[in-house]
């Protein structure tokens, strides 16, 4: 299990707005793509000092393009990060103030303390 | 001697630049109270006069990452741009230009290096809405070069909430020593209970009122010693998941000294969390 190359996908797009919108439009196809280009990039190097070893396991994979924030959450990945992706990809679909918001929180009624470890 | 007029501690709400800026029917139906509030809050901030700004915050992942994590960070740079665009694209914040006050920064490394804290730094900062959110609400100028001071509330493993009073006793001590006639404010902020990504966010209130109620308190009143036997790293879990905000309240207590009653104290509750603002003046009220 790999919460840091999780939160390493969130982080990259959320702060790419090309990336936000692709992840939102096509999900399954923008996570193949990002794991095979971009999961081992060292970021601030160039492309010949890219790191080996990581990758998804298939259920991360599965829950990135799922858009599945309870499973992300429930493997570790870091609440923030999810959240804030999450808002920028659908609170535009929003017909009142923090509909989307209070909809996220909802459908994770499930959850009880502790939460996952969310450590890396 | 430099002199600490005075210490400001507060929570950080990235939406009040929106909320008070809105107008017609975009404006919330809580703009007009928070706005009395914090244009009150502002004035104990202009009535001590200050020079410079030390300014405590955390950075929410924007240049801070998992590669290479700071726990406290100073940055030492002579201008900071500030706010991301995903600050600029969920909050409406603007973007802005801060100027920097490298020759505290300089002090406060040396100093702090020298007392044991091994503080990281920065020479190219570009500032988050923890530093900006204060900016906008106690000086929206922006006229007033900071040194920035980021800690790590973020991404465990952190730093127990006892260093986090340790650090803020060594800044007032180091600023206090600080070669300089210049007045200087240090100005914190954190959160009170509060959760993000979690089933209990964006309720009618925060998601814990009775631990703001008890944290309030402790601020308020100066004790330390209840804050630090009541909260511990595993304790912030339960008022909720981004609770650890609340250690930049206690850095903040920290530089006020223990046993210091905040002069100003006031609270707002809104949906999400509550809104709690506290300063503190070593020297004595301003005339």
């Amino acid at each position: 299990m790999s919460k840091y190359l999780l939160n390493k996908f969130l982080y990259t797009v959320d702060r790419d707005p090309a990336l936000v919108e692709r992840y939102r439009s096509e999900p399954h196809d923008m996570v193949a793509w990002w794991e095979s280009t971009m999961a081992n990039a060292v970021l601030n190097s160039h492309g010949g000092e890219a790191s080996t070893w990581l990758s998804f396991t298939d259920e991360e994979r599965a829950a990135l393009a799922d858009h599945d924030h309870c499973k992300l959450f429930e493997l570790g990945a870091h609440p923030f990060l999810t959240l804030t992706l999450f808002i920028a990809m659908f609170e535009r679909d929003n017909t009142e103030p923090l509909e989307y918001q209070k909809a996220y929180g909802a459908r994770m009624a499930h959850f009880s303390m502790p939460y996952p470890d969310i450590a890396t | 001697m430099a002199s600490i007029v005075a210490v400001i501690a507060s929570t950080h709400h990235p939406f009040y630049y929106k909320a008070s800026t809105a107008t017609g029917e975009d404006r919330p139906p809580f703009a007009d109270e928070w706005v009395r509030k914090i244009t009150a809050f502002r004035e104990t901030l202009t009535k001590a006069n200050p020079d410079v700004l030390v300014m405590v915050g955390s950075d929410h992942f924007h240049q801070l990452w998992l590669d290479n994590m700071p726990q406290f960070l100073v940055g030492k740079a002579p201008f900071y741009d500030a706010n991301w665009y995903n600050e600029e694209r969920e909050f409406g914040l603007p973007k802005m230009l801060l100027k920097g006050q490298e020759d505290l920064s300089s002090h406060i490394l040396r100093a702090g290096l020298d007392s044991g804290f091994d503080l990281a730094f920065s020479n190219e900062l570009r500032i988050d809405h923890s530093v900006t959110c204060p900016i906008i609400t106690l000086r929206p100028e922006a006229d007033l070069p900071i040194v920035p001071i980021y800690t790590n509330i973020f991404a465990p493993p952190l730093p127990q909430p006892s260093r986090f009073v340790k650090l803020g006793e060594a800044i007032r001590r180091i600023v206090e020593e600080w070669p300089s006639h210049l007045r200087v404010a240090v100005i914190g902020t954190g959160h009170l209970s509060l959760e993000l990504g979690g089933p209990r966010q964006f309720g009618p209130h925060g998601p814990d009122p009775e631990f703001d109620r008890r944290a309030v308190e402790w601020i308020a009143t100066g004790d330390l010693d209840s804050c630090l036997r009541e909260v511990s790293l595993d304790s912030l879990h339960s008022p909720g998941n981004a609770t650890h905000g609340f250690m930049d309240f206690m850095l903040m207590m920290g530089v006020a000294g223990a046993g210091a009653k905040a002069d100003y104290v006031d609270t707002l509750d809104l949906f999400h969390t509550m809104e709690a603002y506290f300063t503190w003046y070593p020297n004595g009220v301003p005339a």
